[in-house]
This record gives C-alpha cells, sequence and structure tokens, in this order.
C-alpha cells in the first residue's frame, strides 16, 4: 500500500486554495434492473460482468487494479474509504453484494452495486477538471466495449435517481476557502451558482457540515449541459473562487488578528499531546492558509493533504490494524501531527 | 419514527453519513431535513401526485388497472415514494408521469452530451464563456405571463396563470 504515491500525496494546480478536483459517472447496465430492485444473484452476475470488463482482457488496466468485495472489509476499513473520498457513505451502510475496484494510487475508483450498477470516479489533486474528466471518460468508453449502458436518447445515460439523468457526471473541485469564509462572503456567492446548475456545499457532499473550511463546489444540473459545458461552468467559477479567495487572503493577513491564530495554531500542533479530528481540521485550516499567505514555512501543502487524510479516525484504526478508542486516536494523531510540524517556522 | 432533530413531526427522510470515523444514521422529519439541505425532490411532488391521482379518479384504484412496468414489476406510486426508478424500461413505462419531473430537476429534459460508443471527450477550451441553465417550463410560463399582462391579452393570461396555479400545487 505504501510504495505507489497516492494522489492527494502530489502537489497540483492551484494547490493553496484548491485540495482536490473529483469526477464520477453513473453507469447501469441495460438488461439488469437498478440495484434497488435487482435480486442477489442478478447483483452477482452484475458484480462479476464489471469486473471482468476491468481485469480480464485488458492488461494495462487489469495491472492497475485492485478488486475488493466490500463483506471482506472490516468497519473501519469500510469507514477509511469514505474518509478518503473513494466511496460514499450510502455505499458502506450495506455491504452485502457490493464490491469496489480500486487503483494503486486511489485515483481511480468504481464502485458496483451502489446506487446504480457502476459509478466510476477519478480523483485528482489541485485543479485538474478537464484531466479528470477525460480520465473518467476513457473508463467509460473502455467499459462501454464490452458492457451495454442503458441510453435513452432525449434522458441520456438512465440512471435509478432522475438527478443524476443525462450525462451521469458529477464533478466536483474540493475547494480550501477560509479568508472567504472569515468575510462572511460564502452565501453572497453559493446563491448566485443555481442558474449555472452548480452548488457549494461542504466537503462529503449533500448536507455535511463545512469542516476547516473545505467547500466542494459541483454541477448541480446533469441534463441538457454536455460534460463539456458543465466542466467549462464549474472550472470558470472555480477560477474565480480562487481569486477571490486569493485577494481577501491577503487582505486578512497583514492584521495581527489572523496572524495571531495561525501562530496559535501552529504552536498547537508542534506540542499538543492530544488533539481531536475536530480540533485539528480547524488548526490544520490555519496552517495552510499561514504556507500560503508567506507567514509560515518548512512544510508543504501535500504534506498536510497526506497528514489529513492519513490522520481520520477510521483510517488512523486501519493503519493501526486493530480498532482504538477516541483517546488512543487522539494521542496518535498528535503524535504523528507533531512530527509533521516539527518542522514549521515562522517565515 | 419521531423526527431526531425537532423531537416532534414523523421522520420521513432517512440519511446515513460519516461522523468521527463512524457511520451514522440520521432520521429527519421532512421540514428539518430540508433546513438541513436534504431536501428530496419527491416530497411534495409525491404527495401532489397522490392528490392529483385521487382527484381523477375519486377512489383508490384497484390493482388491475395500476400500470406496472413489464420487464421489473415496478408501480408508479412506489417510484414516487423511493424516488428511484426499478429498471430502464421504467423510464418509457411511466413516461408520460416522469417528464414534469425530470424537467423541474433539470430545467429541460433533452440529453446533451456523450452517447454510447461515441469518441471520447475533447475539452478544448475550459474557461471560455459560461453557459446557463434552460429555464424550467414553470419559469417560461411566468415569463410568458408576464408578457401577456404587459400586451393587456388578458385571456391568455388567465390560462396561463391558471396553469401555474396547477403546477405549483405539485410542488
Amino acid at each position: 500500500m505504501n510504495d505507489v504515491l497516492k494522489w492527494y500525496e502530489k502537489a497540483g494546480e492551484c494547490g493553496d486554495v484548491v485540495y482536490s478536483t473529483r469526477v464520477r459517472l453513473a453507469r447501469n447496465l441495460r438488461q439488469y434492473p437498478f440495484p434497488n430492485r435487482a435480486s442477489e444473484s442478478q447483483k452477482q452476475e452484475i458484480e462479476t460482468k464489471i469486473r471482468d470488463a476491468i481485469l480480464a482482457g485488458n492488461s494495462v488496466a487489469a495491472s492497475q487494479f485492485s478488486f475488493v468485495p466490500l463483506e471482506i472489509l472490516s468497519d473501519e476499513g469500510a469507514v477509511s474509504l469514505v474518509e478518503r473520498h473513494i466511496v460514499s457513505p450510502e455505499f458502506i451502510a450495506d455491504r452485502r453484494n457490493k464490491a469496489l475496484l480500486l487503483s494503486d494510487d486511489e485515483s481511480t475508483s468504481i464502485m458496483i452495486n451502489e446506487e446504480d450498477h457502476l459509478r466510476i470516479q477519478v480523483m485528482k489533486e489541485g485543479l485538474s477538471l478537464k484531466e479528470a474528466a477525460e480520465a473518467a471518460d476513457r473508463w467509460d468508453t473502455l467499459l462501454g466495449e464490452t458492457l451495454d449502458f442503458a441510453f435513452d436518447p432525449d434522458f441520456g445515460y438512465l440512471t435509478q435517481c432522475p438527478t443524476n439523468l443525462g450525462t451521469g457526471m458529477r464533478a466536483s473541485v474540493m475547494l480550501h476557502l477560509p479568508a472567504l469564509a472569515e468575510s462572511g462572503a460564502m452565501s453572497r456567492i453559493s446563491a448566485n451558482l443555481s442558474k449555472l446548475g452548480l452548488t457549494l456545499r461542504g466537503s462529503y457532499g449533500e448536507g455535511s457540515q463545512v469542516t476547516g473550511a473545505m467547500y466542494q463546489l459541483s454541477n448541480q444540473i446533469t441534463l441538457g449541459l454536455s460534460e463539456t459545458e458543465a466542466i467549462d461552468n464549474l472550472s470558470a467559477i472555480a477560477v474565480q473562487l480562487i481569486e477571490q479567495e486569493r485577494k481577501a487572503r491577503k487582505e486578512l493577513s497583514g492584521g495581527i488578528v489572523l496572524q495571531d491564530k495561525i501562530e496559535r495554531a501552529a504552536g498547537v500542533l508542534k506540542s499538543a499531546k492530544m488533539l481531536s479530528s475536530g480540533e485539528f481540521a480547524e488548526l490544520l485550516s490555519y496552517i495552510r492558509l499561514g504556507l500560503s499567505v508567506g507567514l509560515l514555512q518548512g512544510v508543504t501543502q501535500e504534506e498536510l493533504n497526506g497528514l489529513f487524510v492519513r490522520m481520520q479516525p477510521a483510517t488512523l484504526s486501519v493503519s493501526a490494524e486493530k480498532p482504538l478508542e477516541t483517546t488512543e486516536r487522539d494521542i496518535l494523531r498528535a503524535k504523528e501531527t507533531r512530527r509533521i510540524c516539527a518542522k514549521l517556522t515562522e517565515a | 419514527m419521531i423526527c431526531q432533530s425537532c423531537g416532534k413531526k414523523t421522520a420521513t427522510t432517512h440519511i446515513k453519513t460519516i461522523v468521527n470515523g463512524k457511520l451514522a444514521e440520521y432520521h429527519l422529519c421532512s421540514e428539518c431535513a430540508k433546513e438541513k439541505g436534504y431536501g428530496s425532490f419527491f416530497d411534495h411532488w409525491n404527495l401532489g401526485f397522490g392528490n392529483m391521482l385521487g382527484g381523477l379518479l375519486g377512489k383508490t384504484q384497484s390493482e388491475e388497472t395500476v400500470l406496472r412496468c413489464k420487464k421489473c414489476g415496478a408501480v408508479f406510486s412506489e417510484i414516487a415514494k423511493t424516488g428511484n426508478l426499478g429498471c430502464e424500461e421504467c423510464y418509457t413505462t411511466f413516461r408520460r408521469q416522469l417528464l414534469p419531473l425530470i424537467q423541474r430537476i433539470h430545467g429541460t429534459a433533452r440529453h446533451k452530451g456523450k452517447h454510447p460508443g461515441s469518441s471520447a471527450l475533447r475539452i478544448t477550451d475550459t474557461n471560455s464563456k459560461l453557459v446557463t441553465v434552460q429555464e424550467s417550463v414553470l419559469e417560461e410560463k411566468k415569463r410568458l405571463l408576464q408578457k401577456a399582462i404587459e400586451a393587456q391579452e388578458f385571456e391568455q393570461a388567465a390560462v396561463l396563470r391558471d396553469e401555474i396555479k396547477e403546477m405549483e400545487s405539485h410542488e
């Protein structure tokens, strides 16, 4: 698991503001009922067909992917997949007859028997919508060579829920917007996005709370806008948000209030003996901000990205190879954070 | 089941999420769910559809008259309740009932973009001009109503007004 550099450990474009880019495509096999009406044996057939489409025949794809039936995972293992944004919370709630195809660098995953028969997901570091959309499209084209996808000329790709009809594509950009959030501009910004078929919300999608000023900008409309148009809209707005955030950061960073918060955050992360995941996320947000405005130095955004992923509750338990109590996790989290943040200095 | 947020109304929305490393399930009433951003397109529509059907038939339908998908056996009331279709054939069987809903979600019901077997996606000039979403049928009617009033075409305006009222009552 450790020899391949994970996608989030690489430096991405606009990495000072954009944490990651994600594109996912919803597809269904024509001959089978959608997952909510498919029988166990049908789900198993679906699983086999999709697995074979990737693992049999095409050796390049086969060598990059591992096949994971969800039933073999521990609870922590399953939740860790959600924490790493590889699968959705719904996907692990009931793990029967569900499987995952996951690439070595964790950037590409194919969920089998989620809400739809398959969901192809590509994640990239930084702002990388075009590349992520093209990569997802290539996997879709490859799978389409052996699988017969349900499609209607008017409704596009047919999905279990009509909210995904059309392209079946949901693209999103995870943005770190502490300065805009601080300036109170977020509600004004998000109100103006619906005309473009876009939405802005917490980092784990619909209804999730905003933690550490992480926001997810994504397309809401999938029917009537082509993939290219949706990506163009999303890119343009993401770029605007990035510029506004950078401007707001510059203005805020001159003030003693923010400088104080950043230095205090650095102090706590360098010396704390216990860190809850909430406090950790909040303080890490200030460190990211401090690095980007040049008040701190010594650690890269990518190191923080990697740390953030590894320090999540279930992911910590998975690497410890045993279930951990909250206190044990808080101690481990503080220890590893101290190690990474030891290099952090005032610029 | 009672809503976990207000503790008063019946919970109709069930949410699965991750809190502090554990899978958590929340049961909320439609109002609390909406407030927290979990609003469903089907909530009110379902109610509206039931009322509409009741109004048309005067009483509940017997099993024989219910339209059933030949491929998966789903009936429309189940689809309205869960928000999920049963299979690709449902989109043909229940096309007429689904169209207004799909238009309300997406503003249109005409696919643009990739077809199976079509050539690979080429995103050439990102960051060019923005493409706005097509107006929904309801928005179009409201615009036409305004126009009719301005032009003093009151008969036309009355028809549009009634149509809008009818559509909004099902939302």
